[in-house]
């Protein structure tokens, strides 16, 4: 199950800065790990964050292995219009996950 | 009785032995060196990186590297004439150097991330934050990384 | 509660033998240990990872499951103080059990439904939503007369010396509790945070987990999950940590 968690208040003035947070749960695995046989763990990693506004993107990040484990991404985004606010996850191995807010902007 | 040296040396004895299995190359810190310098010059494209308008808070000494928060924020007004386009962060001593590029501009309304890294080892972090102008600016910490003590693996 | 009530000879023969205990004034939970940042990651739920369990943990509990077709929900509407009086005498069989086995025990007994081996995901989201309710209470595990042999067992168990290092649990975390080992500093050991998001682990884990580490760490064999003397170790030493507050699902370094 690709659980994410987003931090975000559902109400603002317009102006305003919302402060985003997100978890995303996955393992982040790095490519860099050995089996106790000296097989190496291939990669397997979130490798793309972004976050769309009323459909236009105001936030993404490409994440590397050295990203932490059920990566956290905190950042922010003026409330300009009320609306839905739309979080995708992408990764190795055909991951993926999403989640939408609805935001109200006075 | 077991003696406080004693002790102190077995228990010593225990973590060295699990971090001693992997084969390196002797000139491993030159290597890394050689990737750090080619991930940022990617970013850069050869650009000149000036110390300042970036401010990267990290603990100084973690309590485990395998997820350490950093943050990352940026003097900047993020007008459409004026912002932040993009911030990158990058580690000396991870096997490879790149962590998170971050990509922003005047929505964000403040330039700040924050997030949390695996850092193999003591050394440094950087951050190089891309300007709306063309202009790359940075900043950078040393932290110290420390082990757990009873490491779950330790038997092999 | 009379059961609840410490008799006064259980107290002596408890207090027997504690010349390197902890004051209980002196108590403090490995939260105080961790650097600023790692406190700040469990203080918050919205950046603490083991949320993401809790949240499955959530979902779990309102699923119905087994042959007969139960959900925890169904039966189970608070939840307030069950994982702070955890682990807990069975009148029905007469044992000492822990969140694990209570929850394995509904499982099996009244939804009919397969247990949930330990440090799976289902059984950890599970442990981290119940104990998630807790967060705050006071931890209070029974301490009388029909404990008294398993808390008797779980302190001989911490009392005892293990391993190719010949450590007891006691030595490190009682006597020398604050001191640095390998940089980093020694807790008092209290189960206050469980299930925990350990760094280490890069993923939640169990007590029992925790427990297997310390003993490998020691180089002792390492009792199996949810063997009988870990859950006495952890009866003994949630009543060692009487009182102080639960942080579940906490993190820890």
């Amino acid at each position: 199950m690709a659980r994410v968690v987003v931090t975000v208040p559902d109400r603002a003035r317009r102006g305003e800065i919302l402060q985003i947070r997100t978890l995303a749960g996955h393992d982040m695995e790095t490519g860099f790990r050995h089996t106790q046989t000296g097989e190496r763990i291939p990669r397997d990693i979130i490798t793309r964050f972004a976050c769309s506004y009323n459909g236009v993107e105001v936030f993404s990040a490409d994440l590397h292995p050295a990203m932490a484990a059920n990566p956290l991404i905190e950042f922010t985004t003026v409330a300009t219009e009320s609306g839905t606010l739309e979080f995708r996850w992408t990764g190795d191995n055909g991951y993926s996950a999403a989640h939408s807010v609805s935001i109200r902007v006075d | 009785m077991t003696t406080r040296r004693r002790f102190l040396l077995l228990a010593g004895g225990a973590v060295a032995s699990a971090a001693a299995q992997a084969q390196l190359p002797p000139n491993i810190a030159a290597l890394r060196q050689a990737a750090l310098q080619e991930a940022v010059r990617q970013v850069t494209g050869g650009a000149p990186v000036r110390p300042g308008r970036v401010k990267l808070e990290l603990p100084p000494l973690v309590d485990n590297g395998n997820a350490v928060p950093l943050a990352v924020e940026v003097e900047s007004p993020m007008t459409a004439a004026d912002h932040v386009a993009a911030i990158h962060v990058f580690t000396e001593k991870n096997p490879q150097p790149r962590v998170v590029s971050a990509r922003l501009g005047p929505r964000a309304g403040r330039a700040r991330i924050a997030t949390r890294a695996r850092i193999a080892d003591s050394g440094a972090v950087l951050a190089i934050a891309q300007m709306s102008d063309g202009s790359f600016w940075s900043d950078s910490v040393s932290v110290v990384v420390t082990l757990s003590a009873c490491l779950e693996d330790g038997l092999i | 509660m009379s059961a609840r009530v410490l008799p006064w000879c259980l107290l002596l023969a408890l207090a027997w033998g504690a010349r390197a205990e902890i004051p209980l004034a002196e108590r403090r939970s490995g939260y105080l240990d961790m650097g600023q940042a790692t406190r700040a990651m469990q203080d918050d739920d919205a950046t603490n990872p083991a949320t993401l369990w809790v949240l499955d943990g959530e979902a779990l509990w309102a699923r119905k499951a087994g042959s007969a077709a139960l959900a925890c929900a169904d039966c189970h509407q608070d939840l307030r103080g069950v994982a702070a009086r955890h682990p807990a005498y069975d009148a029905a069989t007469g044992r000492l059990v822990n969140l694990e086995q209570r929850i394995n025990q509904c499982r099996t007994v009244r939804q009919q439904a397969p247990a949930l081996a330990y440090e799976s995901r289902a059984l950890l989201a599970l442990t981290a939503y119940v104990g998630r309710q807790s967060r705050g209470m006071p931890i209070q595990v029974e301490a009388s007369e029909r404990t008294k042999p398993f808390l008797e067992a779980g302190r001989a168990t911490f009392l005892r010396r293990q391993g190719q290092l010949n450590l007891a649990c006691t030595q490190c975390h009682d006597e020398r509790a604050g001191r640095r080992l390998a940089g980093v500093a020694i807790p008092q050991g209290h189960p206050t945070a469980y299930p925990i998001y350990r760094l280490e682990w890069q993923g939640v884990g169990s007590l029992h987990r925790r427990l297997r580490n310390c003993m490998i760490g020691i180089r002792a064999e390492p009792y199996a999950l949810g063997a009988p003397e870990y859950v006495e170790l952890e009866l003994y030493l949630m009543w060692r940590a009487r009182d102080m507050p639960l942080e579940s699902p906490g993190v820890r370094p």
